[in-house]
């Protein structure tokens, strides 16, 4: 088991976002957190990322406990994420933001960049072959050396895994990669995902099309009003009741 | 024993005139998110208008003082609009860029236009009133008296005029989304307005004791900063309690400690607070 | 690869232009003034460098480095003239404690955001300069230290002529100038500069924001430091004004004139500025009502200052003569251009 998290929870002044889950990922998977507007499933991913602290319950990642490590150290002990609404950095290039991205992996300093020492020539080399290979991974090769205000929004996105991909991660989080694109380049994204999947990163991602869900995802959890109320296959999920009556009952209605 | 009441009684004085200065600039930090570096020098300004309308024109000085309050309304209209409007958009430190600049430009307007003299408004009502044993000037009475009434007037403003009602809550609530259909730019112009009047109506207070000059506004801010961020930046109450705490505290503390280290009291405070809470004593939001 | 050769060559060629002229200075300088003005410019120039590295680049505004200048310059004035130790040993204790006060400040300040960081630089910058004022009998007060030594001389080179000291500021200010257009151009400067544009971002993909921001806070403060105790031997008598904050806002301004997270931004911006205040009559005593204005007028509508505005200029240039090139290119190759699209769409 790769990720695990027990009664995890978080509040926001009065209100409760997130009220005690328990969920695991499995090494090699591809999971799926859906539920409606407001369901917790940002916060549920803002928790597991380290991105801020819960209230109460645990995270544990390979074996050992993460709740209270703080944001920085996600990345070097193996998890990866994107923002719903793409974050990438607005002022550098393509080539630039992935650079940026293997800075954790890379050990030069203040004396090294002064002193341009071997081991700052290194990590600069080891930074452009990691971005390029990365570059190559996610199709973007092309548009490298543009900035990211110039790129269409598909391979805005399409950086954005890339930039959480640079970090190598054991588990990847997708918050909403296919938001706000046409349904020819989600299939695409798609494609994109079950690559990074078979080439053995985990993948744990938030999901509004459902379509898309179900053909992606082993498992899928349903969340609403914070707590979780459904987990399994795409296929158990599709006849689950309470499902049906929270999700896409309610849906159906509006 | 005296003593004691005395410095309190300064301490209020001094309290009173922070007030008047950090009411202004964290109702504008509410609305508008600008840190207002130059509200200090408009005060500054306002104490030069009442100044010369009482020994240029022989006005009286509460005919002085509130032309004061007229034209500095005027200049805090056009200081939003020519400055801080055209910089809604832009990053949050270039607006506080924005504002140094416009701090810079007025001090040294007032040093060219009314040279780097230190200046004392006349001083009307300089009897000396004994209470309990305490001697207090008839002038630091007034300046308590008239930041309170200052103070009730803004409250019933904010409470019980429709504008006062959006100012405060925009000021308490900056995502807007139940403030849909407020004119921003009006209200905007309007806290500009009443922010400026409340800092010439401290100058115009403080004048007779404290003396006018063109740096007059440099302590003066950075100590409105640390009572803003004392009572939370955008509190109305917290102004008026950081204010009144930081009043007496410099007072007592420059009498029992050392005078010659008061002003520096102000920033240690700061210092010690934001090194504790980082995100200010009464930080709103729970993210 | 070829264009990337040519660029460098044109680099190397202005770097040594610029050399030539800033050596021979103070041969065709037409008298001695200008060369005055010039060392304290320079020396200005090397504080507005650590500025630049925290505004510019970091993108946090600090408003505590005069109080950073003026500790340097005390520090090193202090040393030499009370407990008469050489300059070339009171200028690398003044940088380092400058550096040293500056971390513990900014281990405090940077667990604070936005406008409390800026509010809480500015009461740090604030108190040092009371400290100074006030502690008369180590610092004179208001008076401040008179006779600073000049700086000692090693063996045969001295110090006491003006082209001397201006050779030695000379040499401390392409000092940081090279110390920071590595860092700018390195990983580690590209990692100050992500910070600047996404906290959150930077501290997703594993960097770790505070330490960035503590290093980067260092070495600003480090060359400072330098130039404060530049400052006090070149001028020899420091009063507590050079520690006011007014004089963070005037290197903010510098900053600004020149171009903020460019390299050669701060030398332009500190000449211009202070050659420009020098040599106009008028401006001595307008000088801030102008520079207030400008102020404004810069932040609002050439945030990027005049190298910004010269980059933006060059690559509007490029990008013209580019396509005019493309479409003389597309004439011949039209067939292949449009297929090739299609490929990449």
């Amino acid at each position: 088991m790769l990720l695990k998290t027990e009664a995890l929870t978080k509040n926001f002044g009065g209100l409760t976002a997130l009220n005690k889950v328990d969920f695991e990922i499995q090494e090699g998977e591809i999971v799926a957190i859906i539920g409606p507007n407001g369901a917790g499933k940002s916060t549920f991913f803002n928790l597991i990322s380290g991105y801020y602290p819960s209230c109460s319950g645990t995270i544990s990642f390979m074996g050992k406990d993460m709740t209270r490590t703080p944001t920085h150290e996600f990345a070097s002990r193996g998890i990866g994420r994107t923002f719903q609404t793409t974050n990438l950095f607005t002022d550098s290039t393509v080539l630039d933001n992935l650079i940026i991205g293997y800075r954790s992996k890379t050990k030069m300093g203040m004396l090294d960049a002064i002193f341009n020492t071997s081991r700052a020539r290194r990590d600069e080399g080891a930074s452009r072959e990691k971005a390029t290979e990365v570059l190559e991974f996610i199709g973007l090769t092309e548009v490298k050396g543009q900035p990211v205000g110039n790129i269409s929004q598909e391979a805005a996105k399409r950086l954005a895994i890339g930039l959480a991909l640079v970090t190598e991660p054991r588990l990847l989080l997708l918050d909403e990669p296919a938001a706000g694109v046409n349904h020819g380049e989600t299939n695409e994204l798609a494609k994109l995902i079950k690559k990074i999947q078979q080439t053995g990163t985990t993948v744990c991602l938030i999901e509004h099309k459902v379509q898309m869900v179900m053909n992606l995802a082993h498992r899928i959890m349903v969340l609403n009003y914070g707590s979780k109320i459904a987990e399994g296959t795409p296929k158990e999920i599709s006849n689950n009741e309470r499902v049906i009556e929270a999700y896409l009952g309610g849906a159906a209605h509006a | 024993m005296n003593l004691l009441i005395q410095q309190t009684v300064n301490g209020l004085t001094l309290g009173s005139i922070y007030c008047l200065v950090a009411l202004g600039l964290t109702l504008i930090y509410g609305i508008m998110e600008v840190p207002n570096f130059a509200h200090g020098h408009l005060y500054m300004v306002g104490g030069y208008v009442t100044f010369f309308m009482m020994t240029l024109y022989g006005l009286n000085y509460w005919v002085s003082a509130i032309i004061s309050g007229i034209v500095l309304a005027v200049l805090g209209v056009l200081l939003e609009r020519l400055v801080f409007n055209p910089m809604r958009n832009s990053p949050s430190s270039n607006k506080f860029i924005a504002a140094v600049g416009a701090m810079m430009f007025l001090e040294a307007s007032a040093r060219v236009l009314w040279g780097s003299d230190f200046r004392s408004i006349p001083a009307i009502y300089d009897n000396v009133v004994v209470m309990g044993g305490v001697r207090l000037t008839e002038q630091r009475l007034i300046i308590i008296a008239g930041a309170v009434i200052l103070m009730v007037a803004l409250y019933v403003f904010i409470k019980h005029t429709m504008i006062g009602s959006t100012i405060e809550a925009m000021a308490q609530n900056r995502d807007g989304a139940s403030l849909v259909g407020i004119d921003v730019n009006r209200v905007a112009m309007l806290t500009f307005a009443v922010a400026s009047i409340l800092a010439s109506a401290a100058a115009s207070l403080a004048g007779p004791i404290f003396l006018v000059y063109p740096g007059m506004g440099s302590l003066i801010i950075m100590k409105a900063f640390v009572i803003i961020v004392i009572g939370g930046m955008g509190s109305i109450p917290g102004a008026v309690l950081g204010s009144f705490i930081l009043g007496l505290t410099e007072s007592l503390g420059a009498t029992y400690l050392s005078s010659n280290y008061k002003d520096v009291v102000a920033f240690a405070i700061l210092v010690l607070i934001l090194s504790i809470k980082p995100s200010g004593l009464f930080a709103k939001g729970a993210r | 690869m070829l264009d990337g050769m040519k660029k460098s060559n044109a680099k190397l060629i202005a770097y040594g232009v610029l050399s030539v002229v800033a050596i021979a200075f103070p041969f065709i300088s037409p008298n001695r003034y200008y060369l005055t003005v010039v060392t304290l410019g320079f020396i200005y120039a090397i504080a507005v460098y650590g500025l630049n590295l925290i505004v510019g680049y970091l993108g946090q505004l600090s408003l505590a480095q005069a109080g950073f200048f003026g500790l340097g310059a005390y520090v090193s004035g202090l040393l030499s003239l009370k407990l008469h130790l050489s300059f070339w040993i009171s200028l690398p204790m003044a940088a380092v404690v400058t550096t040293l006060v500056a971390l513990l400040v900014g281990l405090i300040s940077f667990r604070t955001r936005g406008h409390y960081f800026v509010i809480f630089t500015l009461c740090i910058g604030v108190i040092i300069n009371l400290v100074i004022e006030k502690w008369d009998d180590l610092t004179g007060g208001v008076r401040g230290l008179i006779g600073i030594p000049r700086p000692t001389s090693i063996g045969p080179i001295d110090f006491i002529s003006l082209e001397s000291q201006y050779y030695l500021v000379l040499l401390f200010l392409s000092l940081t100038i090279f110390v920071m257009s590595r860092i700018a151009s390195s990983l580690v400067g590209r990692t100050f500069k992500s910070i600047h544009n996404s906290e959150e971002l930077a501290a997703t993909l594993g960097i770790n924001v505070m330490r960035n921001k503590l290093l980067a806070f260092g070495i600003a403060a480090f060359f400072t430091g330098i130039a404060g105790a530049l400052f006090a031997g070149y001028i020899r008598f420091i009063g507590p004004d050079i520690s006011n904050p007014h004089l963070t806002f005037e290197l903010l301004l510098f900053l600004l004139i020149g171009g903020q997270a460019t390299i050669a931004g701060p030398l332009v911006g500190t000449l211009i500025a202070t050659g420009l205040t020098e040599s106009l009559q008028f401006m001595q005593e307008y000088r801030m009502v102008v520079f207030g204005a400008l102020l404004i007028i810069i932040v609002k509508f050439f945030p990027g200052g005049l190298v910004g505005a010269a980059m933006k200029l060059k690559t509007k240039i490029e990008k013209r003569m580019n396509k005019a090139n493309k479409s003389e290119d597309a004439l011949s190759k039209g067939e292949n251009h449009a297929a090739k699209n299609r490929g990449f769409n």
